[in-house]
């Protein structure tokens, strides 16, 4: 999904900067609150998953691959701000080292991958998880459908930007089912990654998952942040 | 309860992103992604520029010099594996809040 320069004209790629810039501002304020001593080392390896995850393209049709957006993901780990920073931490040593996304679309490639899939992504879980019964089981479950749902609707935000700044004339109609039909099946990809990674975290240390926090309170004594167990 | 220490379920996370990014990748899938598919499908790809990098010495997941295919494309995941760690650890640890002071 990384966008290369000259998909996006110049200005808009100025206002996609703009947003990136002021939503990666808003998860930095936000991520104070999400990272602490224990989590902060975690998120920093959640980046470093994510980073190599990002790397194993998996084909999902004839010709076409797709590989792990890791928004939801890392949102469901660490929490959405500093879920955000996560993917925008990855994007940016993506683009800056390994040339891989445009330095130009920059802004865009955060808006897109970051900022949307986190989200969204996150979103969906957190409504997943108030439908699913209360238990741990669920997670993972709310995991595959927040994180398939983040995928599409990083490819419709992209198509919403082209069609206002794309650099070609061609029928955005046409764009928008075409890219949301075959983002839709990375999706699938993508939910099986989360909801597989996600349920590991959860088997082994449900206290560091930020989105399993409120299934495993029962244990909690008092605001204490240590978890009662051993 | 299944439980491990923090230490281990860190160092657990990174070997595996070490391996995907060090070991799995070679086995990754060289077709076109999505967005590449359809631009080249639907023709929006014509606008398209080349990276100013794309000379860079990691360009491409690869480490310039280094003939071995799988050995350049390893060695650049575990670059970028170590890097984004590095990066996005040091942001985290310095954006944490101390919450033993100021909890909510």
């Amino acid at each position: 999904m990384h966008v290369p320069d000259g998909f996006i004209n110049a200005p808009v790629s100025v206002a996609t900067g703009v947003v990136a810039a002021t939503g990666v501002a808003v998860a930095l304020r936000g991520a104070r609150r999400e990272l602490d001593d224990a989590t902060a080392p975690l998120a920093g390896v959640t980046a470093a998953f994510v980073f190599g995850a990002q790397m194993l393209n998996f084909p999902v049709a004839a010709g076409t691959s797709g590989h792990l957006l890791g928004g939801a993901l890392a949102a469901i780990l660490v929490g959405p701000y500093t879920g955000v920073l996560v993917v925008s931490v990855v994007l940016a040593v993506q683009a800056l080292l390994f040339a891989d996304g445009g330095l130009t679309a920059l802004g865009t490639n955060i808006t897109i991958m970051a900022i949307v899939t986190a989200i969204i992504g996150y979103g969906v879980f957190k409504a997943g998880l108030a439908i699913l019964p209360k238990k741990r089981s669920s997670v993972p479950v709310a995991a595959f459908a927040g994180a398939f749902l983040s995928v599409p609707a990083s490819a419709i935000s992209f198509t919403a930007i082209y069609a206002i700044g794309g650099t070609t004339d061609i029928p955005l109609g046409e764009m928008l089912l075409a890219m949301t039909g075959v983002h839709l099946l990375i999706g699938v990809g993508e939910a099986l990654i989360t909801a597989v990674t996600v349920s590991s975290a959860v088997a082994v240390r449900p206290d560091l998952v930020y989105g399993a926090r409120g299934l495993v309170k029962p244990l909690l004594i008092n605001g204490t942040a240590e978890e009662a167990t051993a | 309860m299944k439980t491990i220490t923090t230490k281990a379920f860190l160092a657990a996370g990174l070997l595996v992103a070490l391996v995907l990014a060090g070991l799995v990748s070679y086995y990754a899938s060289g077709s076109p992604d999505g967005l590449e598919k359809v631009a080249t499908d639907q023709g929006f790809d014509a606008g398209a520029k080349d990276h100013a990098g794309a000379e860079w010495p990691l360009a491409d997941y690869g480490v310039s010099g280094v003939g071995d295919e799988r050995l350049s494309g390893g060695l650049s995941g575990v670059i970028g594996v170590a890097v984004t760690l590095a990066l996005g650890g040091g942001l985290f640890w310095v954006v944490r809040g101390r919450r033993a002071e100021s909890r909510d």
